[in-house]
């Protein structure tokens, strides 16, 4: 038995479980696949006196087309059904492609969409995904609710801009523009483990096949997911060719600052992102092209 | 601080089991230590190693990451029921004996687990498949190959007395 005592309350309703965050605050977390909260727990790295299990809300637990092309997602969504999810699949391709990146099949089969982004771990992969498909992310709280920008919402190390009495309830993906691709890749030791670098890229093309818009974030980058506003500047109103990817990478390289580990230092981890930059935008500006 | 318990009632490798269990027992705990399945065997205990993978609900996942709490209302299968009966073994277990898919044995049982579900997902797998697939469950002693020589012979035997 490792982790310190706590109070377990399984949650009757939203409504409840928002009640609860409200009165006990920080002192209360929720309880969603456990894969991150629970080892924290084991370690005794967190203590918190109430665990507020939503499991039981499985109106949480969704995958629906939104009205105008995009995806709307239940926070209590598993990593694994968004893995076999066939409107994901077609509409958000860059989620399919990075999921199965997400630990191992163990891990996914618990972990949910809501808890992975609210841990907000800067060496996850959906957190950068989120970031470059310009995701929003609603929170509820018993004041209401409000929606916050993916770019907004990962503001340090495991912290994000959720109130204390606030609970990460949907993600909002908006539909890809015509002749948009995205690529999501990764190197890491072994497959599930942390990559030592990953990158989330979207590219778009006009009808004359001039790139009018691109996102590029890198996970393990920094604090937070990072966007290269330079790869983009890179490309953005020129026509995507072999020397527009190789200054994107370099301006990647030159923007990222990534902390460097035990795994791979910073000078590896920067040669990583500009490797991982060529090759995700020669297969995105592949798929845009189709 | 007061103890607090819950009255929880689980299905463990088909038989109903009622208990009254503190809320920060976690679920591989609860399996080993309230009801002596101690073929679930317990490494890291922060999710790392794979030797606790349980099905949940039919699905495998690292007892050490839930609390025995979570159990209410659900299903729970362990390696103990794995085998059909007393005198033989399930065919991906026969199948490691055969090809020396283990040493001293401690993954094993969560090896076991995840690969079972892993082969009623994916009948034909390619090696490379296999060691994917393996990637959440560490080994010390075998270096992997022989546990890969064992999926692969167990989904080759299972494909053969599967109809269809």
């Amino acid at each position: 038995m490792k982790p310190a005592p706590f109070r377990y309350v399984p949650a009757e309703s939203l409504a409840s479980a928002l009640a609860l965050k409200a009165e006990h605050g920080d002192d209360a977390r929720f309880l969603a696949g456990g894969q991150s909260l629970i080892p924290a727990m084991n370690f005794r790295l967190a203590q918190p006196a109430m665990l507020v299990d939503v499991n039981p809300l499985r109106d949480l637990d969704y995958v629906r087309p939104a009205g105008n092309g995009g995806v709307r997602i239940g926070a209590l969504t598993r990593t694994r059904t968004l893995e076999r999810d066939a409107l994901v699949a077609e509409r958000q391709p860059l989620v399919h492609e990075a999921v199965p990146h997400v630990a191992h099949p163990q891990i996914r089969n618990r972990g949910t969409l809501g808890g992975n982004l609210a841990h907000a771990d800067p060496a996850s992969e959906l957190p950068a995904v989120m970031l470059s498909l310009g995701a929003r992310l609603r929170a509820r709280s018993s004041r209401g609710e409000r929606w916050i920008a993916a770019q907004d919402f990962f503001v340090g190390v495991f912290t994000t801009a959720l109130r204390a009495d606030e609970m990460l309830v949907e993600v909002e993906l908006p539909a890809a523009p015509p002749r948009t691709g995205t690529c999501f890749m990764e190197v890491a030791r072994r497959r599930g483990d942390y990559a030592m670098m990953g990158i989330a890229a979207v590219v778009t093309l006009g009808d004359d096949g001039t790139c009018t818009d691109a996102a590029l974030t890198y996970c393990n980058a920094g604090a937070t997911p990072v966007r290269s506003a330079g790869a983009a500047q890179a490309l953005v109103g020129a026509r995507i060719d072999e020397q527009r990817i190789r200054d994107a990478a370099a301006a990647a390289e030159r923007d990222l600052d990534p902390p460097g580990n035990v795994h791979a230092s910073k000078a590896f981890q920067k040669h990583l992102a500009g490797v991982l930059t060529r090759r995700a935008l020669r297969t995105a500006l592949a798929r845009a092209s189709r | 601080m007061t103890t607090d318990s819950h009255q929880i009632v689980t299905t463990v490798n088909g038989e109903r089991c009622e208990r009254r269990v503190e809320s920060r027992l976690l679920l591989s705990d609860f399996l080993r230590h309230e009801l002596g399945l101690t073929g679930t065997h317990v490494g890291c205990e922060h999710g790392v190693c794979g030797a606790c993978t349980i099905h949940y609900d039919g699905a495998p996942a690292r007892s050490c990451l839930m609390l025995a709490v979570q159990a209410n209302g659900h299903a729970i299968t362990t390696v103990e029921a794995l085998a059909p009966d007393r005198d033989r073994l399930h065919p991906l277990q026969e199948a490691f004996r055969e090809a020396h898919g283990l040493q001293c044995g401690y993954c094993t049982p969560g090896i076991l687990m995840t690969m079972t579900a892993f082969l009623a997902e994916n009948p034909s797998p390619t090696e490379h498949e296999v060691r994917e697939a393996l990637s959440g469950n560490l080994c010390r002693c075998t270096g992997y190959q022989h546990i890969v020589d064992a999926v692969l012979l167990a989904a080759g035997r299972l494909r053969e007395s599967s109809p269809g």
